[in-house]
């Protein structure tokens, strides 16, 4: 899906930061949201890291953004907790309101309802049996692909032309893993991209990696 | 979720609330969370790749190691976990410069950085990072020779990437414990360079 998450070269977001120093966490409810989330993504939601990664990407742009990234993270984890039938949606908003003193009911708790899911292993890397189909220096472009669901494609390398520049340990494939239709291990393959075919003729000189899976990479003829 | 700004809930209240529905059905218990938290405000962070670094500029049987093999050699030096299943290391050198980013979350080497600052979260180096590289690191007051060549690396999967910067000039009588003390969390992500002492 093309969705908030997916930033790679848009416009409007203002100059970068200067870099200062500050601790991991700025006000202490960031820490709170961290730590609900990391333990709601497998062990209360029975979900895992790619669906909270597709959590994310399925936020409304003002629910990514607003609150900044420990506020789509607690976003995401209300809507990780809510898919798995552990929360009623409105439920947090409900709590909080009565928790400032408003006359507001409470909707009842769900029936659990998580994914019949268990992974095979720990982690996200795993062994595939059939070879890598690229090799480094292969020339390969990226599909023309446009999916509803999860993609690790990023938009903005879509349809371009570039070079494997490593092979990487096989990785579960977050498309089918994020909705729990499987693990489907894949080779990745880091892929280097000149800036002017991303960016057109007058682009900055640079070159570009990204890790693609290879089901996103087909050769370049 | 998605109310008009004026109607929403801080975060501060609605962290709050979704903490006690689950402290409430034993969900979560509060003593777990303060562990996790106090982990990455205490424990793991940039001076964990900062050893990493000290010890590659002082051995070059390690620097070797940490090139081919980064997460071994990582691992060698006791730091692995989440956000670490597979480590690259990027050495900086005179004539290229390495930056990293994650233009899709805001994917980040936990284990020897700790958690991700502020500015690699932003949207504005999420998105300006792999079109306008060189300018976006001027922004944030690094400027790359020109004709120096500049390689982007956006974390897409699980490969997690740490910068290994140039040593400093001026540094040749320090030892490992005094050149970790100079090198700096943005000079590992690749947004600026190690200064002299």
């Amino acid at each position: 899906m093309d969705s908030i998450a997916d930033m790679g070269g848009t416009h409007g977001w203002g100059p970068a930061q200067v870099p200062t120093d500050e601790p991991p966490f700025a006000e202490p409810w960031e820490g709170r949201s961290f730590a609900i989330t990391v333990l709601t993504m497998g062990r209360i939601s029975g979900r895992n890291l790619d669906a909270f990664r597709h959590a994310l990407g399925r936020l409304h742009p003002v629910d990514y953004l607003v609150d900044g990234y420990y506020g789509r993270w607690l976003n995401a984890a209300e809507l990780m907790l809510t898919d798995s039938g552990i929360l009623a949606p409105g439920a947090v908003d409900a709590r909080a309101r009565r928790n400032l003193g408003e006359d507001v009911t409470e909707p009842p708790f769900p029936e659990p309802d998580r994914p019949d899911y268990k992974p095979t292993a720990g982690g996200s890397l795993r062994e595939v049996d059939r070879d890598p189909a690229f090799a480094v220096g292969d020339g390969v472009r990226t599909k023309d692909l446009h999916p509803e669901g999860p993609t690790k494609l990023p938009g903005y390398v879509r349809r371009r032309s570039g070079t494997v520049t490593a092979i990487r340990p096989p990785h579960v494939l977050p498309d089918t893993h994020a909705v729990f239709e499987g693990e489907n291990p894949q080779h990745v393959y880091t892929v280097g991209f000149a800036s002017t075919e991303l960016w057109g003729p007058d682009a900055e000189p640079f070159t570009l990696h990204v890790d693609l899976f290879e089901s996103y990479l087909e050769a370049d003829q | 979720m998605s109310a008009a700004p004026a109607d929403r809930l801080s975060p501060v209240l609605r962290t709050e609330a979704l903490e006690q529905l689950l402290v409430e059905r034993e969900l979560i218990d509060p003593a777990v969370m303060d562990t996790f938290i106090k982990t990455y405000e205490q424990d793991v962070g940039p001076l964990n790749g900062a050893k990493v670094v000290a010890r590659a500029w002082t051995d070059p049987e390690y620097r070797a190691w940490l090139l081919r093999d980064g997460t071994a050699a990582i691992r060698d030096m006791g730091f692995g976990g989440p956000q670490g299943e597979h480590m690259v290391v990027l050495e900086q050198t005179d004539e290229v410069h390495h930056v990293v980013v994650c233009t899709l979350c805001s994917c980040y080497p936990w284990p020897v950085l700790g958690l991700p600052p502020s500015w690699y979260k932003d949207p504005a180096y999420r998105a300006g990072m792999v079109r306008t590289p060189r300018r976006v690191l001027r922004e944030m007051g690094l400027d790359v020779p020109e004709g120096k060549n500049i390689q982007v690396w956006d974390s897409s999967s699980e490969v997690r990437y740490l910068v290994l910067p140039r040593r400093p000039a001026g540094t040749e009588d320090l030892d490992a414990e005094a050149l970790a003390a100079l090198v700096t969390r943005d000079a590992m992500v690749g947004v600026a360079e190690v200064a002299a002492p």
